[in-house]
């Protein structure tokens, strides 16, 4: 079978399906239990470390 | 011995552009090489001076001189891209303007690619690149990976706007809008590029925070899917080593259909998914609330991600394009208003409990007129890529229209409100200059957009209406001049609410600068500023 030909049934067959999975899979995932206090934290993350980063090495900071 | 390396490398640069400017076949060609060359030159004096200087470990502070540069870029390119688009449109408007004397140099057709690229990829390119090296940071709170290759990327990136402007005002151009720069630039924006990704995946591999920030995500998507859009559309074989011309490999109607997977995604991923990324941080931290539903977040994402890619034929209905095509490009649009407006519920939702910031803050006025606009232009968008409102507004000024308010209204405002939220903080000051200068700026800014919008409405569905109308023999009723007439005063209130855009910027550019200039800094809370005591 002529290369196009073959990407182009694949592209509306068999991959549409696997990506449409995918993305539901995604939404499922997005919304299973226990995921809200994990966004919550990540959503704060934000307002965390405005001014410097989590651990100046402490080894260096002596000197 | 890496520096070593370094002036030898940029002295090999400099001599191969010497010479490629030697044997330059064109105009535009000779200038970009002389303009490599005295880079490379500027550039080894550079090293050669600071080579062998002690180098302190900053790992315990952010790298936020390359973003103070990013701000001072996409501030003065703003302000660049916005006077050439009122020329431009005061040269449509009245046609004198192309003056004989610059016949070839200043006429609208060259000017226009200046325009667009100025403020895409100068005004737009160093806002992103700017917001993710500051974003990832702080969310990352870990230092940018890779040291120095941050600084590389920006004035890589100034480079390639010196070089790609320079070259089009002289004629080098392949004709592909939106990726107009020539073989050679497009080779430079390629390894600019990589570094850039390579910098933003260290810093988010060697990150302190166990998740990933959703802004990351689409500052991530942005620079993966540019990388594969830009190669992919770039596949040219360049006539001489030593001229600016290349012959693309693809032709005809698929050549035009890379362009418009490559020009829409254009729109989708730099335009889109990138000042996303600067909108699910600033909006948040303007309004010191977290966003509102971080779940709705990840759905967007993954929505806009698998979306837009298809969106690209509804740029080639009516033409030699598959009908499967550009009925799949239609029906992707259509979907795409989806996702859309749930990232502009999310961010507009993100100032519930918080509402009364809109009359004291007019930083976050501005953040929220530009979400706004954002779902105004996406509600349009799918609107016009069905194909029978296209038939009508294809190739009229509608389009035009609806490209200036998602750029003026959605990038524009969104870079602004980044810009006053970043400049204070950047230069470790108290507050801006004066809010009230905000106002100013986001009054002038609206009305222009507004002024902007509505006359090319109007002037896109009328000369969509006049192109198609027949009298009763079935003869055309208007010569193409007619509608060029008949535009005119849309043209002039056009080019008037550019002019306010462009005061409104200027007006920034000012306050910015006195926020530094006319307050003391603030005692270092962060010492990004001064070298530490060793």
């Amino acid at each position: 079978m002529e290369t196009y030909t073959f990407l182009r049934q694949l592209a509306d067959s068999w991959f549409l399906l696997a990506m449409t999975l995918v993305f539901l899979g995604v939404c499922v995932w997005a919304f299973r239990p226990g995921s809200r206090a994990m966004h919550r934290d990540v959503a704060n993350s934000i307002f965390r470390h405005d001014d410097r980063p989590a651990e100046a090495n402490p080894a260096k900071k002596e000197a | 011995m890496w520096d070593y390396l370094k002036l030898a490398g940029l002295g090999l640069v400099a001599v191969l552009a010497a010479i490629a400017a030697n044997y330059a076949r064109d105009l535009a060609y000779q200038v970009n090489a002389i303009t490599v060359m005295l880079a490379a030159g500027i550039a080894f004096l550079w090293v050669l001076r600071t080579a062998g200087d002690p180098k302190p470990d900053l790992s315990h502070e952010y790298m936020d001189g390359v973003v103070r540069a990013g701000a001072i870029a996409t501030t003065f390119w703003g302000v660049i891209g916005f006077l050439v688009g009122v020329v431009i449109a005061f040269q449509l408007a009245y046609p004198q303007l192309n003056f004989d004397w610059l016949q070839g140099y200043g006429n609208f057709g060259r000017l226009r690619p200046l325009h667009t690229s100025a403020v895409i990829f100068a005004f737009g390119g160093n806002a992103l690149i700017m917001s993710s090296f500051y974003i990832v940071q702080r969310t990352c709170a870990t230092r940018l990976w890779g040291g120095s290759t941050a600084w590389f990327v920006f004035w890589g990136w100034q480079l390639i706007i010196v070089l790609a402007a320079t070259g089009y005002i002289l004629g080098g151009t392949q004709s592909k809008e939106y990726a107009e720069p020539v073989w050679y630039v497009d080779w430079l924006i390629t390894v600019v590029w990589v570094a850039f990704l390579a910098i933003f995946m260290g810093t988010l591999f060697k990150r302190k925070e166990p998740h990933i920030y959703v802004a990351n995500w689409f500052l991530l998507s942005f620079i993966v899917t540019i990388a594969m859009l830009h190669v992919v559309n770039n596949m040219a074989i360049p006539v001489s080593i030593f001229g600016s011309t290349s012959v693309q490999v693809t032709a005809g109607v698929q050549d035009a259909m890379i362009q418009w997977w490559y020009g829409h995604n254009a729109v989708g991923f730099f335009l889109t998914a990138g000042f996303l990324g600067m909108m699910y941080y600033f909006v948040p931290k303007q309004a010191e609330r977290p966003v509102y539903s971080y779940k709705l977040s990840i759905i967007h994402f993954w929505a806009l991600i698998f979306l837009y890619i298809w969106a690209g034929p509804h740029h080639l209905h009516y033409t030699a394009l598959p009908d499967w095509a550009s009925t799949l490009g239609m029906v992707f649009s259509v979907i795409l208003w989806m996702p859309s407006w749930g990232g502009m519920i999310n961010g507009l939702m993100t100032l519930s409990g918080a509402w009364d910031k809109l009359r004291t803050d007019p930083i976050i006025r501005m953040m929220v007129v530009s979400i706004g606009f954002y779902g105004m232009s996406t509600f349009e968008g799918p609107m016009m890529s069905i194909k029978a409102v296209n038939s009508l507004s294809h190739y009229t000024d509608w389009t035009i229209g609806h490209v200036h308010s998602g750029a003026l209204g959605w990038n524009g405002m969104i870079t602004f409100g980044a810009l006053y939220f970043l400049v204070p903080r950047l230069w470790n000051r108290e507050r801006l200059y004066s809010l009230s200068l905000v106002s100013w700026h986001f009054w002038l800014a609206t009305i222009g957009i507004v002024l902007y919008a509505s006359s090319m409405w109007v002037t896109g569905i009328m000369e969509g209406l006049m192109w198609r109308e027949v009298d009763a023999n079935g003869f055309l009723v208007n010569a193409f001049a007619d509608t060029v007439a008949a535009k005119f005063p849309m043209y002039v209130v056009r080019a008037l609410g550019g002019t306010l855009y462009l005061t409104g910027a200027i007006i920034m550019a000012w306050n910015l600068w006195m926020t530094v200039k006319a307050q003391p800094a603030k005692a270092p809370v962060n010492a990004n500023n001064a070298v530490p005591a060793e």
